[in-house]
């Protein structure tokens, strides 16, 4: 069991609590720069993938779990971030401008879509989201003369001062590239959590009433949320496009938005571990299953069983452990730091208080 | 000049006149409570102030500036902070968590300088965190402060709440039935903060509650509102005694009554 003091107003604001989880963060970003050698380029290919999946769960985290705002939208900013990537290299832009400008695009698109988004609440927001999701594949092809539309494109090859990155001839270094950007929104997002913008999201998500008593300003906080977690979820969609090769109008349907959403609830909503463990189970799910069925079934395909089965994974999250596998771990890390002493019902809630919905 | 001026305020609900021609002013340095039976009105008024509602007509002025011309979020500028009488806590966060945001209307630093975490946004928290700390020490939330809100007591979380209005550094605290659910302990340790409030940091104090111990204990003057309106107003006794004011309450007698 390890024991904190506190000797300074530093330590709670910090990057790192302690020694140990310094280490800790240390050798697992060591182990991550040296993966390509540990890795065939098979398994290097679905870590990237993790990886891309894990910053566009980090973008909806901010959004969704950060600020309470549900979003079913998110792979049209996926798109949005792709494309405008990828044009812009097209007409000339080195990738290290295109792929910051693809963030700020998205971040711009995300806030406009805030201005009359912010006044939704709960299911009503989900739905217009869902619109927009809907949307986003018809104008992709209405925007055919920029977008190619349903023929689409191919993603060219990345160039950071001559050294060229692409997925398949080079995978070690679109890896480094992909770890790199992760690293750098993970930063991001941990130092909007030690700042007045990070609770504020906690506090618009927690109570509007209060937190507008507190002199936050829930329009802007929400459409600073918005363009937030749009400018990351953009950046992811970029990538993915470089991982892919190539995309058109299908490549980010409703499906990547529901798989976004289902991702950071299982993994655990208001986490930045929970972006990442989601991340793993959404990427490794579908290799897992199809495992299962061709040594089963003898290579027979289900349709509809990889969505099923991950309706069945969340609906068991929401019912069991609404905190996610972060919220498990947490509860895991704590029964050993405190063996033999842990109490059955040490996590067991406070029946709380009335809540009244009359200031609303 | 009074710190804050009600000026003949009028809010209806529909049919309900929640508020009614009411007026009444609060000095700078004075704990000034609202008394009166249930649904008279007094939340109401809290809201008004904090411009949760427009009022349907009167005026209500804060240190010679019109809080009518402000925004709701703009009214934490001016120095008034507030409690709830369901307390609002942001319960996926901890006390400490909770607290820090009592300090949002201080914030200078910028999204981008946040995003980076510049030395100019470290210095900040150092600051917002020592008013943080001390407030922790005033009101003896040291075991609470790493702790999540949903998983806290009842009485704890008043006191939290206490807390976060307190980190803001107020002019004008509004306290919304600080004692209701607290236990005997626990509204004496109440009562102690609120004259420490006023008389260490020198805070206006305006506060509803039912606890006519409280109200006569810690007050300067009482004001006794029923369907909205004036009752009477005074010093605690004169409040208690005030013929008007024990028929309302016996016209209640749901409620506590006087004590
Ligand atoms: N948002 C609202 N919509 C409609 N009616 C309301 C609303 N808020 C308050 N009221 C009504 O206004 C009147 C005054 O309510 P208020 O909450 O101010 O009473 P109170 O004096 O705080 O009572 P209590 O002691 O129960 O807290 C009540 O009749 C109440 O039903
Ligand atoms: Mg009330």
């Amino acid at each position: 069991m390890r024991i904190h003091f506190k000797t300074s107003y530093d330590h709670d604001i910090r990057l790192f609590p302690d020694w140990w989880s310094f280490s800790i963060y240390a050798a697992l970003v060591i182990v991550a720069v040296i993966l390509p050698w540990l890795l065939g380029d098979f398994f290097l290919g679905e870590v990237t993938n993790v990886l891309i999946w894990a910053i566009a769960g980090l973008g909806l985290m901010l959004l969704t779990g950060q600020t309470g705002q549900a979003s079913l939208g998110h792979a049209a900013f996926l798109a949005v971030g792709c494309y405008s990537c990828i044009i812009l290299m097209e007409h000339g832009w080195p990738f290290l401008l295109a792929f910051p400008a693809a963030g700020i695009i998205t971040g711009l698109f995300g806030t406009l879509f805030a201005i009359p988004a912010v006044r939704l609440h709960g299911i009503y927001l989900a739905i217009a989201t869902i619109a927009l999701s809907v949307l986003a594949d018809d104008i992709i092809v209405l925007l055919d003369p920029w977008t190619d539309g349903v023929s689409g494109k191919f993603a060219p090859v990345i160039d950071i001062f001559g050294l060229e990155i692409e997925r398949w001839s080079t995978p070690a270094r679109f890896y480094w590239l992909v770890l790199a950007v992760t690293i750098l929104c993970t930063l991001a997002y941990r130092n909007l959590l030690r700042a007045p913008l990070g609770r504020a999201f906690a506090a618009v998500r927690d109570s509007e009433v209060s937190a507008t008593a507190m002199g936050v300003h829930i329009a802007l906080t929400k459409a600073a949320a918005f363009g937030l977690s749009c400018a990351i979820t953009g950046l992811a969609g970029a990538l993915m496009g470089f991982f892919a090769g190539a995309f058109n109008n299908e490549t980010f349907s409703i499906t990547i938005s529901i798989n976004l959403l289902m991702m950071i609830v299982i993994g655990g909503l208001g986490s930045i571990h929970g972006a990442f463990f989601g991340a793993i189970v959404i990427a490794f799910l579908p290799q897992v299953l199809s495992m299962v069925t061709d040594t089963l079934g003898g290579g027979i395909a289900i349709p509809g069983l990889e969505m099923g089965v991950f309706g069945a994974i969340l609906i068991l999250f929401i019912l069991f452990e609404p905190m996610g596998i972060y919220g498990r771990w947490l509860k895991i890390r704590t029964w050993l730091e405190l063996f033999p002493f842990a109490r059955k019902d040490m996590f067991r809630r406070q029946k709380s208080y009335l809540k009244t919905e009359r200031l609303r | 000049m009074s710190l804050l001026e009600i000026d003949r305020a009028t809010l209806k609900f529909g049919g309900v006149t929640a508020v009614n021609d009411l007026s009444f002013s609060v000095e700078e340095g004075e704990v000034y409570a609202i008394v009166g039976p249930n649904g008279a009105g007094k939340s109401t008024v809290f809201n008004l102030i904090s411009r949760f509602y427009e009022p349907y007509s009167g005026r209500i002025s804060f240190a010679g500036e019109n809080l009518l011309d402000r925004r709701a979020d703009a009214v934490a500028d001016l120095g008034i902070a507030r409690t709830f009488q369901n307390i609002e806590l942001f319960d996926h966060a901890t006390v400490l968590q909770n607290l820090l945001v009592g300090r949002h209307r201080h914030r200078r630093t910028s999204m981008i300088e946040e995003l980076l975490f510049t030395p100019r946004v470290r210095r900040e928290e150092r600051r917002h965190r020592e008013v943080v700390e001390e407030v922790i020490d005033f009101l003896d939330l040291q075991p609470y402060r790493d702790k999540m809100i949903a998983g806290l007591p009842y009485g704890v979380r008043k006191v939290v709440e206490l807390g976060r209005a307190l980190a803001s550094g107020p002019r004008l605290l509004l306290l919304d039935e600080p004692a209701s659910g607290l236990s005997v302990e626990e509204t004496q340790d109440m009562r102690w903060w609120i004259d420490d409030i006023r008389k260490q940091m020198g805070v206006t104090v305006l506060m509803v509650e039912h606890d006519m111990g409280l109200v006569a204990g810690v007050s300067d003057r009482v004001l006794a509102l029923a369907d909205g309106a004036k009752l009477a107003e005074g010093t605690p006794v004169e409040v208690q005694s005030d013929p008007a004011v024990i028929a309302a309450y016996l016209g209640a007698p749901a409620d506590g009554g006087v004590a």
